[in-house]
C-alpha cells in the first residue's frame, strides 16, 4: 500500500477554486484580446507587404496571381499570391513552420517565417506600385 | 548526489522522448505554435518532487539538447524563452498552493505561447503578429488543461515515490 497511498480527495481533486478562478481570467482575457482583433481585423485586405528584418522588402496587390522568390541573406522563400490569397509556397528554413500557415487573405493577418524574419501580412491599403492610370 | 543526478538525467530523457513522441502527432490549425506540449508534464510533476532550481536545469537541458540534436539556434531561442517563462509562472503558482497541478499546467501553458509569441514580435518587429495572441491563448488554456489532468492522475504515485526513498 505504501507506493499508492491513498489520499484525501482535496488533493486529487482536479479542479479547485482558485483554478477555476484562473480559467476564467484567462478565457475573459483572451475573449478580450479576440474582440480587439476583430476590431482590427479589416474584411478583406488589398496588398500583400513583405517584410524582412523589419523593414519593407515590397508590396503586391492581392488581387495580381504571382509568385515572389526572395532571396534574403537568412535564406530561401518563394510566396505565392493565388485567388485574393497569399500564402509561402515553399522555403529552406529549418523548421517550416511558414508553409503550415493557411493561406492569408483579410487584412492585418500575418505569416512568419521566424528563422528567415520574414513577415507576410496584410494590409488594406491600395497597391501603391500599381501605376497610375491617365486616360 | 548521485540520485539527485540520476534522477534529473531520467527526467530530462523523459521530456526529450515526450517532445518527439509530440513532433510525431499532426496537430495544428493553420497556425504554427499551436502543440500539446506532452514534454511539460515532466517538468508540472517535477515542480511537485524537486527544489526548483534542479526543475529549472532540466528544462534548460531539455530545451538546448532537443534544439542541439533536431532543431537550430532560432529555435533554441524561442523555446528558451516559452520555457523559462512558464517555469517561472508555474513554480510562482505552485509557491501559492492555491492551485491544484491543473491550474498550474494551464498558467505554464499560456505563458509558454505568450513568452514564444513575445520574443517573435520582438525578433520580426512586427506587432501585427500580436494578432495570433487570442488563438495561442485559447490553445495554451485547452492544453494546459489536458496535460494538467493527466500530471493530476499521475502526481499521487509519483509522490509516494519520493516518500518511499526519501528527499531526493
Amino acid at each position: 500500500m505504501r507506493f499508492f497511498p491513498i489520499k484525501s480527495m482535496s488533493h486529487r481533486k482536479i479542479f479547485r477554486r482558485k483554478d477555476c478562478m484562473l480559467i476564467g481570467a484567462v478565457l475573459l482575457l483572451t475573449i478580450l484580446t479576440a474582440l480587439a482583433a476583430a476590431f482590427f481585423q479589416k474584411d478583406a485586405g488589398q496588398t500583400v507587404r513583405i517584410l524582412t528584418d523589419g523593414k519593407l522588402y515590397g508590396e503586391y496587390s492581392l488581387t495580381d496571381d504571382r509568385v515572389i522568390v526572395i532571396e534574403g541573406q537568412h535564406g530561401y522563400n518563394k510566396i505565392v499570391i493565388e485567388n485574393g490569397t497569399a500564402y509561402v509556397e515553399d522555403a529552406d528554413c529549418p523548421d517550416k513552420y511558414c508553409m503550415k500557415y493557411k493561406p492569408i487573405s483579410r487584412g492585418n493577418e500575418t505569416i512568419v517565417c521566424l528563422p528567415h524574419r520574414l513577415v507576410v501580412e496584410i494590409t488594406g491599403k491600395a497597391d501603391t506600385r500599381q501605376p497610375d492610370i491617365v486616360s | 548526489m548521485t540520485k539527485k543526478v540520476a534522477y534529473c538525467a531520467m527526467l530530462t530523457a523523459l521530456a526529450m522522448i515526450f517532445g518527439y513522441v509530440e513532433a510525431l502527432i499532426p496537430f495544428g490549425f493553420g497556425i504554427p505554435g499551436i502543440k500539446l506540449g506532452i514534454a511539460n508534464i515532466v517538468i508540472v510533476l517535477a515542480l511537485y518532487m524537486f527544489p526548483a532550481y534542479q526543475v529549472f536545469m532540466i528544462q534548460l537541458a531539455r530545451i538546448v539538447l532537443v534544439s542541439f540534436l533536431f532543431g537550430n539556434m532560432s529555435m533554441m531561442i524561442y523555446s528558451l524563452a516559452g520555457g523559462i517563462l512558464s517555469f517561472l509562472v508555474m513554480l510562482l503558482l505552485k509557491k501559492t498552493k492555491e492551485f491544484s497541478v491543473t491550474g498550474v499546467s494551464i498558467a505554464g501553458g499560456v505563458s509558454h505561447n505568450i513568452g514564444q509569441l513575445a520574443v517573435a514580435v520582438l525578433v520580426v518587429q512586427n506587432i501585427r503578429i500580436a494578432f495570433y495572441l487570442p488563438v495561442l491563448m485559447a490553445s495554451g488554456l485547452l492544453t494546459g488543461c489536458l496535460i494538467g489532468m493527466l500530471a493530476n492522475k499521475i502526481k499521487p504515485v509519483l509522490g509516494s515515490v519520493e516518500n518511499e526513498k526519501g528527499k531526493v
